[in-house]
Formats: C-alpha cells, sequence, structure tokens
C-alpha cells in the first residue's frame, strides 16, 4: 500500500532520469531505517548524491576510496561493538567497487567476521567513469573498454560468482535481488540487517544510460533479466540455497534486444550462434537453481 | 586525539538542487482512474511522490526529473506523459 516513500534519502540527486541505482538506495534506508551508518565506495551512487556541499543522505554517511569500502565499514563496526552501540552499518558499492577494486578489504572483511552488510548495486559496468567493463559485466555486452566491432562481439568473458565467492568465506546470508521486486529486495537487506555477521547483497540495477535504454523501461528491462534467467534472485544461508524466485522463462532474445549493448547480436544480421551462447548461460543458470516453473499439460 | 574532519555536509541538503528543471516530459495524474495503489510512489527514483488525500499521488514538480517510470508502472494507466510546454 501508499505511505512507502522515503525521506532518508533526499530529493535533488543528480542521478539521471530512471536510475535504478537511485531506486535501490531509497529502498535500502527505507529497509534499514535512520539508526544505519552507510559507507559508501566511489562511484556513480557516491558522485550522484553527494556532490559537495550537497547530499542527499539524511542518514550519517562516509566515502572513503574505492578501494577500502569494507575495510572502513569493518573499523566502524568494531568501534560499535566496543561502545556496545547497536547502530547498523551498511557498506555500500558498486560492481566496480564490489567485483574488482574493492576486492582485497571486502574478502578480509568477511573472514574477519565483522557485523556488517555489504550491499552491491550491480549495473554491470564501470558507469560513473564511462561505462567501462568490470566483473560483473556479463558475456557479449558491448562496453567502452570491450567494445563490439568487426573482430569482437563484445565482453569476452562471463559474469563473476561472487556471492558464491562470499558464501564461502563462511557468511552467514548472502542474496541477489532486482528493482524489479521492489519489497523482495526490502526484506532481503531486513533479513541481512537482522543477521549477525558479515551478509552479503547484490542487487541488479539496469543503467539506462550505460545500457542504452529509456528510463522509463528500468523496472521491466530488470524484469526481463530475472525472466530469461539471465539474473536470478535467491538467498543463500550458511552456504546452502534456501530460496529462489522461480519463473516461466522466456527466450533471452527478449532481454538482449532491448538494449544498445546487445545491439550487435542483431545488426547487420542476426548472430544466432552468439545468441544461443547467451541462451546456454541462462540455461545453466535455470538448471543450477531450479529457477523453472513446470507447467502440467 | 582530534580527528580532523573531511568535507561535510548538511543532511539532505541536496533539496537545494531543483531538478524539475532537467524535465522534457511531465507525468500527469488522472485521479479518476487512479486506484490508489501507490506502486508510483515506489518505484519513484527521486522519491518525489507523496501521498495525498484520500491516498491519491501527489507529485513534486520541483524534483520530478520527467523519467516516466511512473507511468510505465502504473497498472491502472492512470498517468499520462505530456510534452512539457516551455
Amino acid at each position: 500500500m501508499t505511505g512507502d516513500s522515503c525521506s532518508l534519502f533526499e530529493v535533488g540527486h543528480r542521478a539521471c532520469g530512471g536510475c535504478a541505482a537511485a531506486l535501490a538506495a531509497r529502498t535500502i534506508l527505507n529497509a534499514a531505517g535512520k539508526d544505519t551508518i552507510i559507507v559508501s565506495a566511489t562511484g556513480c551512487m557516491e558522485v550522484f548524491s553527494t556532490p559537495y556541499p550537497e547530499t542527499a543522505w539524511k542518514v550519517p554517511w562516509i566515502h572513503s576510496l574505492f578501494e577500502n569500502n569494507a575495510a572502513v565499514a569493518s573499523g566502524i563496526s568494531a568501534a560499535l561493538k566496543k561502545q556496545g552501540r547497536k547502530e547498523k552499518v551498511i557498506a555500500l558499492g558498486g560492481d566496480g567497487a564490489t567485483f574488482d577494486i574493492g576486492m582485497l578489504c571486502l574478502s578480509g572483511a568477511f573472514e574477519r567476521g565483522h557485523d556488517f552488510v555489504y550491499i552491491c548495486y550491480d549495473n554491470e559496468a564501470y558507469m560513473n567513469t564511462g561505462i567501462q567493463r568490470s566483473g560483473a559485466t556479463p558475456y557479449d555486452a558491448s562496453t567502452t573498454t570491450s567494445p563490439a566491432g568487426k573482430c569482437s562481439m563484445g565482453n569476452r568473458r562471463p559474469k563473476k560468482d561472487l556471492p558464491a565467492i562470499l558464501a564461502a568465506h563462511g557468511a552467514p546470508y548472502v542474496a541477489t535481488a532486482s528493482i524489479a521486486y521492489l519489497p523482495d529486495l526490502k526484506k532481503k537487506v531486513q533479513k541481512a540487517l537482522e543477521t549477525e555477521g558479515p551478509c552479503y547483497v547484490q542487487v541488479h540495477a539496469p543503467c539506462c544510460t550505460g545500457w542504452g535504454f529509456e528510463g522509463e523501461k528500468t523496472i521491466a528491462i530488470a524484469k526481463l533479466a530475472i525472466e530469461t534467467g539471465l539474473f536470478v534472485s535467491y538467498e543463500m544461508e550458511n552456504g546452502t540455497v534456501t530460496r529462489v524466485k522461480k519463473v516461466v522463462r522466456r527466450p533471452v532474445e527478449e532481454y538482449l534486444r532491448e538494449q544498445r549493448r546487445f545491439r550487435h547480436l542483431f545488426r547487420p544480421v542476426r548472430n544466432d550462434a552468439e545468441i544461443a551462447k547467451i541462451q546456454a548461460i541462462a540455461d545453466k543458470n535455470a538448471e543450477k537453481f531450479g529457477i523453472d516453473i513446470k507447467i502440467k499439460k | 586525539m582530534a580527528l580532523g574532519l573531511g568535507c561535510s555536509a548538511r543532511p539532505g541538503s541536496s533539496r537545494a538542487n531543483r531538478t524539475g528543471s532537467w524535465r522534457t516530459f511531465r507525468p500527469v495524474f488522472v485521479h479518476d482512474k487512479c486506484s490508489r495503489c501507490g506502486l508510483c510512489i515506489q518505484v519513484c527514483p527521486e522519491g518525489c511522490i507523496s501521498e495525498g488525500e484520500g491516498g491519491l499521488p501527489v507529485p513534486d514538480y520541483d524534483y520530478c526529473k520527467g523519467c516516466g517510470l511512473c507511468a510505465e508502472e502504473c497498472p491502472s494507466e492512470a498517468i499520462e506523459m505530456k510534452k512539457e510546454e516551455k
């Protein structure tokens, strides 16, 4: 129902119209409430929400660097513990800060077992600096450092499975979510905050500017990612997958053809071989997580 | 031990930045069609739609960027995007 607007993330931030990261930030703060300390890595969200001397955040917020996000959060969490305080610590980072640059500190913080939640808004490339590929960029996506052309079909490597890596650290709660399902995202953030120890939530957040679609389609695209099986929304508790969002799967083509970063798969001629490879990735996800809803005939 | 602070800003001071000037299309809320489900309030990336009298959504045009996400997601098609007259 109504009354879900969040006043902890103020209007006037400079995100693009239809920005999924802004929507994620609002929802995360809505879930966490005012007794929260946000640690933010360098990235789009940091830049659009805090152009000096302004800030959109109405909770304590700190930015230090790209690489030490989890380390700063560890320090804050340890200090709060020593003082016997109950505030929650959330470290927020994009996929560049999380999958690539901040990986070392993230691994360290999870291994030491600090009580905090790391949330990655995954827009599948370095959007703030001009759409360079990251470890989270999916197979065949065209970015400025993996441009599609005569000699290349875009990014040659599949997306890194970071949730599995962090679950392997012994994290009690690891989840993936999507901005297409906001109540689900809210629940997962709350569950992560309630769980003691280092928890990780990865939010799939389509970027209209970087992926090449109109801002009004943000939620529709995010929904297609889930419905095609290219992004799976699930929960992992103590290393075991406990809940998966099941779907009646659609062909990956429906997701790909909506985005400029996959345009080369359809123009000048349709590349059936590459589309089949991406379909195989979705099929593998579906089999691994059992996301298919079986319809009885 | 005294620690020096870096840059700091007043909470929520981004309100000074009226992003409504970015808009080229304006969402017009047709209240007759509205089912008061509140989805537009939930999905607005700006957080500039609030619940008004009788549960009807009220947009803040000082900050609405006109992205059209609310109109696209509205299950009752009660939001129309109209070209902004300058």
